[in-house]
């Protein structure tokens, strides 16, 4: 395994190979965005717009051109929403996503790691049966399943929980649950294979001759290697929740970001979707290379 | 246990009749493959057609009832796992024919070309692979259905499905390509690659004889979790409306549309159950089969139970 510096000098490179893969694939498109909309005013209307967004330099210039704006942390303005910069548009949508995100991300946890350990603690018994349910559903209940049948249910069935918008914090647990069920399913799994795997390893029978209580023993030396692989597939599973969130804010619709990029691609904002590929990129390399400091931490034969 | 059978495929073959939930995901596919070629062509019901009868309940007529245009969702559902099986088997046999064409490359040829590749395969599974995905669509749409409309209209959904295919294949190698290098790397040492290079066996001949039949194993037991993955994707893809355009139906749009209907005054739940079970179904199906045959190809312990 690399170090975790060589994994953190990755992530420039990343952002340079996608802002040159994202602005050669949608930038060099014959034609610009503003054709199609309707006949320009005037010959020097057009000339004065293309000027302005820099379409009448020679395709390398303004890749060198946005390039050193991506350096400098500026993604350009946005080509739907005229009066507004995609950093702009981020900026109001990424709080929103992050908050779905993590509070998914949260239910994935807080359910999947003790469900998937007392799974493994009662082999056999009322939460190994609950855990593998679980499973079989987050194996074949998708999001964009899960989340339809949630809203019949429990929104217009039961008549429980708003079924749409975000504000208040009745109007996120929809959402929330949606998002994260299908991924605490798969923790569980994880989790549960965690624990056999080290409860029947020597080091727990040395733990348990030594007198430690069985508290102790689960505690302090089965949890903690089992979480082991759990966090090494945090990483993969990190970029199914951002694809998952997509699913959730168009369905409950979500002022997110996914939502937004949904737009950008109906509405061939160019640069709107190049931003939001190259953050997502970003968002998801660092959040990898999190999750990898967290397993160095967490597993010391990694480090030496 | 009266007498051990003799062949390693006999003896995974046993072990696959052993899985129930392999062998009744296998049936059900089958099944499915077989329903959504013939009943559609055996019902003489267009599944656009529509009809001045919207929202009917499920019926004798209509087995799954009817949608908002009054088409008849029972033809649509089964032409929407057509595409939705279609779409699994193409766009794993494009990520089958570039992952082991990668991995068999690199493993054998080492060295730098080995790292470039490998340099290469990483990169790109650190991107947000529907985020490609969607790129490579936009990209298809803009510079391949303008020319398409000018010469031949007709054909744009075929095409964008074929898109599709391809472009959900070109982002799920990078695993099967990751198995097989790995499993080159260790056969490539092996006494039996040596004594046919020494003997002068021509590289191709060496990788198409002796290295591929002993990948099979491998490679089978990714693609038969490849196939679950694509089918996911093409799903959500459709669903999020960028992928199965209208008329055309797929699984994802067929849930999408069902849960547009979604509204508190009139519930029509025919039209997300329908879909969504079948969706559920297929899934489940499929990840049995790629289970089974894992656990079939690769036994470890416990697996057997």
């Amino acid at each position: 395994m690399k170090s975790w510096q060589a994994r953190l000098a990755l992530i420039p490179v990343l952002v340079w190979v996608v802002a040159t893969l994202s602005f050669f694939l949608l930038r060099a498109v014959p034609g610009g965005p503003f054709d199609r909309e309707r006949a320009s005013a005037s010959r020097e209307v057009e000339a004065a717009l293309k000027a302005r967004y820099h379409w009448d330099e020679p395709l390398w210039r303004q890749y060198l051109r946005y390039l050193g704006n991506v350096i400098r942390g500026d993604l350009g303005p946005s080509l739907k929403y005229r009066n507004h910069s995609v950093n702009d548009l981020l900026g109001q949508t990424v709080p929103v996503s992050l908050t779905l995100g993590a509070m998914a991300f949260g239910v994935a946890m807080g359910l999947g790691l003790p469900l998937g350990t007392l799974a493994a603690l009662r082999h056999g018994g009322w939460a190994d049966h609950a855990a593998s349910l679980l499973t079989l559903v987050g194996v074949c209940v998708p999001v964009f399943v899960l989340g339809p049948l949630l809203i019949l249910i429990l929104g217009l069935g039961l008549g429980w929980l708003p079924v749409a918008l975000w504000g208040s914090w009745k109007t996120a647990i929809l959402p929330t649950l949606t998002l994260g069920i299908y991924f605490a399913a798969r923790v569980a799994r994880w989790m549960r294979e965690g624990m056999l795997e080290v409860l029947k390893s020597p080091h727990v029978q040395a733990a348990r001759a030594k007198g430690l209580s069985e508290t102790a023993v689960i505690l302090r030396h089965v949890v903690p290697v089992a979480l082991v692989p759990v966090i090494s597939y945090t990483g993969p599973m990190l970029a199914d929740l951002l694809s998952g969130s997509f699913v959730v804010e168009n369905l409950f619709q979500i002022p997110g970001t996914g939502a937004f990029f949904i737009n950008s691609f109906f509405s061939r904002d160019y640069t709107m979707m190049m931003g939001m590929v190259l953050f997502y990129s970003v968002l998801l390399q660092v959040l990898n290379w999190m999750s990898d400091l967290l397993l160095r931490w967490v597993d010391p034969r990694i480090r030496s | 246990m009266n007498t051990a059978p003799s062949s390693p495929e006999r003896q995974a073959l046993l072990r696959f009749r052993r899985n129930r939930w392999a062998v009744a995901g296998l049936i059900f596919l089958l099944l499915a493959t077989v329903l959504s070629v013939f009943v559609p062509w055996m019902l003489a019901i267009d599944p656009n057609q529509g009809s001045d009868s919207p929202f009917t309940a499920p019926d004798g007529r209509h087995w799954m009832g009817t949608d908002i245009h009054g088409r008849d969702l029972f033809s649509r559902v089964m032409i929407g796992t057509r595409i939705s099986l279609m779409v699994g088997a193409v766009g794993a046999g494009v990520s089958l024919i570039i992952g082991v064409g990668w991995g068999l490359v690199a493993g054998w040829r080492g060295g730098r070309t080995d790292a470039w590749m490998m340099r290469s395969v990483d990169v790109l599974y650190a991107l947000p692979t529907v985020v490609w995905v969607m790129l490579t669509l936009t990209l298809f749409e803009t510079r391949c259905v303008g020319w398409l409309s000018e010469r031949w209209p007709s054909s744009i959904p075929a095409f964008r499905l074929a898109a599709m295919m391809v472009s959900l294949g070109s982002v799920s190698w990078l695993t099967m390509a990751r198995v097989v290098r790995a499993q080159v790397l260790s056969l490539r040492e092996r006494p039996f690659i040596l004594a046919a290079q020494s003997i002068g066996v021509p590289p191709v001949r060496l990788m198409l004889r002796h290295l591929l039949p002993n990948l099979v194993g491998v490679i089978l037991v990714y693609l038969t979790l490849t196939v679950p993955a694509v089918v996911l994707y093409e799903s959500f893809l459709s669903f999020l409306g960028l992928g199965i355009r209208p008329p055309q139906a797929s699984l994802g749009s067929l849930i999408a549309d069902g849960a547009s209907q979604l509204n508190p005054v009139r519930v029509r739940w025919w039209l997300l159950v329908f879909p969504a079970g079948l969706m559920a179904l297929l899934l489940a199906a499929l990840n049995g089969v790629g289970e089974g045959l894992r656990s079939a190809l690769e036994p470890r312990e416990g697996d057997g139970d």
